[in-house]
């Protein structure tokens, strides 16, 4: 069963895509910025899942194995990570002063109050 | 010292950048900053001579000079590696970010409230820092750290609008949304290549993907990276972040995203195809040309289009900005080399007019608050030097000859003939005339529209405004005089490009 030896690549794109639904179709701005965490996540676990050696160790030196998992990825990762919290934090700062302006969070509320006026000067 | 160059170029402004926070004072930071960025241009023309003579010398015109980050071993560690190309990418960004930061004083003391601007010029050399990075580094994942890093100050940047208009902060969102997809699809695309090569190094990675045309991960891997490189790079139809962004965001702001950011997009893009999948896997075995073409095609006509109905300058500035990324795709596309040279040469003429106009634009909001068209009414009598720039960078983008706008044009219509397609010179023939509609119609409201009788009367911007904007203007219709020397450098650039692959 070649598909189930592969299912965390399966679960990647499951993920993604629920991810990529929840950016297109939620018009509040938190929960698309909850799809995109979960997008990017889903890109972190098939980067892990490169790295995973069938019986591998972990990359240790001492004492040195014969047979180890290759820890670049997890290093990518961590920095991917690093830029995905980022920006989480600069998302939701923008969102807290879009709820400041408009008193709204959802997506077709803000473009009903824009089409009104949009100078606030 | 000397040796050091490629990476104190990148440097400089990261340390600046995170040390202005420190200085509560609005025009001390402005001094960094601006003091940063000339150190950083006077950098990168020594960069491009370094590099010059090192092609000079070697007669091998793909010669490069290699940095070893942090004396990593290459293929392992971090390279910044400097060629023709890049050296000529960064030359651009330093130019531009250079006139615009010192443009910036008053401009920026006039959108933003004061206690807040020293914030603003430190997110603002960290954006610059992610932009340089992005074209000096010979890693590809280190190109997805930088360039978000570019990405994330530029959210910030935009949203900084609200000071102005609100709208800003919607439109600010929306590019995070957008931006994000786009760089989590390179990053997948970045993943699918280092599954099949097993390193991240470009050059490496080009070495190991030669006979790989057929592994599956591969073809998947271009299409995540045309897709989301699109995206960042604004390509129709994934353009649709790029009008409010560049539309509301502060007048400098937008003049650097429009000018540099998608272009830097446009240079990994080009790096991606000819650099490390190769001419010949990217556009004799994939149907790349015919692909980009008809997105070129469509975006030079739509984008023309759309911006002959925008409400403000800026936004038809900004629809505009779609349509020369238009022209920049088409000549990657033809993938020849006068095709070539005509996008990389557009990408320098279009860097100079763009920003210079969003500079004008920035003149009229700091008398107006504002870029509406009706603001402009009489505005050619009132403000006589501003308007003459815009008629001067207006004439640059239809492609009139004289114009930096003609010579680009030049080389991608010779480029098209040398490909036999006889139909695009109609098309970006099309697209002038559709630019001639859009400037006309700004030019016709500032000359020959009386001023509303309650309408404020206004004078001339202040110098320190108009002379960086019209140096830039004026670069750009002496390059449309004589274009010696971009055309040169974008030749020896192709020759890099074309010779690596």
């Amino acid at each position: 069963m070649k598909f189930f030896d592969l299912y965390n690549y399966g679960i990647f794109i499951v993920l993604m895509m629920i991810g990529f639904y929840t950016v297109i179709a939620k018009p509040n701005l938190v929960k698309k910025v909850i799809g995109l965490s979960l997008f990017q996540t889903a890109i972190f676990l098939f980067f892990l899942s490169l790295g995973k050696i069938e019986g591998g160790a972990p990359p240790v030196t001492n004492p040195p194995a014969a047979l180890y998992a290759n820890p670049l990825p997890h290093a990518l990762i961590l920095t991917a990570i690093v830029v995905s919290v980022s920006t989480m934090a600069v998302a939701l700062a923008i969102i807290i002063n879009i709820k400041q302006t408009y008193g709204t969070v959802e997506e077709d509320e803000i473009a009903a109050l824009e089409e009104g006026n949009g100078h606030e000067c | 010292m000397l040796t050091h160059l490629p990476a104190l170029i990148v440097v400089a402004p990261l340390l600046v950048g995170l040390s202005i926070p420190l200085v509560h004072n609005a025009r001390a930071a402005w001094g960094m900053a601006a003091l940063t960025v000339l150190v950083v241009f006077g950098m990168a023309i020594q960069l491009l001579i370094q590099v010059n003579e090192l092609v000079h010398v070697s007669q091998n015109p793909a010669a490069f000079i290699s940095y070893a980050m942090g004396n990593w071993q290459i293929p392992w560690g971090i390279e910044y590696r400097v060629d023709s190309f890049n050296a000529f990418v960064v030359l651009i960004i330093a130019m531009i970010a250079a006139v615009v930061t010192v443009y910036a004083r008053l401009s920026i003391e006039h959108e933003i409230p004061k206690d807040r601007i020293h914030f603003f010029y430190s997110l603002w050399l960290l954006f610059i820092t992610g932009l340089l990075g992005v074209t000096m580094t010979g890693d590809v994942f280190n190109v997805y750290v930088l360039l978000e890093i570019s990405a994330l100050t530029s959210y910030v940047l935009v949203a900084m609008g609200k000071y102005h208009d609100r709208r800003a902060l919607s439109a600010s969102i929306n590019y995070l949304v957008l931006g994000t997809i786009g760089a989590s699809f390179f990053l997948l695309g970045v993943g699918y290549l280092y599954s099949v090569t097993g390193t991240l190094n470009m050059a490496d990675m080009a070495d190991k993907l030669n006979g790989l045309h057929d592994n599956r991960a591969v073809l998947t891997a271009i299409a995540f990276l045309v897709i989301g490189l699109g995206i960042k790079m604004a390509l129709f139809p994934l353009h649709g972040w790029l009008p409010n962004a560049h539309g509301y965001a502060p007048p400098i702001v937008s003049a650097l995203l429009s000018a540099v950011t998608i272009k830097v997009g446009a240079y990994v893009l080009i790096r991606f195809l000819f650099s490390i999948l190769g001419p010949r896997l990217s556009f004799e075995i994939l149907p790349t040309t015919p692909l980009l073409l008809l997105l070129a095609s469509m975006a030079i006509l739509a984008g023309s289009y759309l911006a002959i109905q925008q409400p403000s300058l800026k936004r038809v500035l900004a629809y505009s900005s779609v349509a020369q990324m238009g022209y920049i795709t088409l000549g990657v596309a033809l993938a020849n080399e006068q095709g070539l040279t005509g996008a990389l040469i557009h990408i320098f003429n279009h860097a100079l007019t763009k920003s210079g106009l969003f500079l004008v634009s920035g003149i009229i909001v700091y008398r107006f608050g504002a870029t509406d068209l009706v603001h402009l009414r009489g505005l050619g009598h009132h403000m006589p030097w501003t308007m003459a720039a815009f008629i001067a960078g207006g004439l640059g983008l239809i492609g009139a000859p004289l114009t930096a706008g003609f010579i680009s044009k030049w080389y991608l219509v010779t480029g098209a003939l040398d490909k036999g397609m006889t139909f695009l010179p109609v098309i970006i023939l099309l697209g002038s005339l559709l630019a001639v509609i859009y400037i006309w119609r700004i030019v016709e409201i500032a000359y020959f529209q009386e001023p509303e009788p309650s309408a404020q009367v206004v004078q001339e911007g202040p110098w320190s405004l108009v002379l960086p904007a019209w140096l830039l203007i004026g670069a750009s219709l002496y390059f449309g005089i004589d274009a010696s020397v971009s055309s040169w450098l974008a030749k020896n650039a192709v020759l890099a490009l074309l010779g690596a692959g």
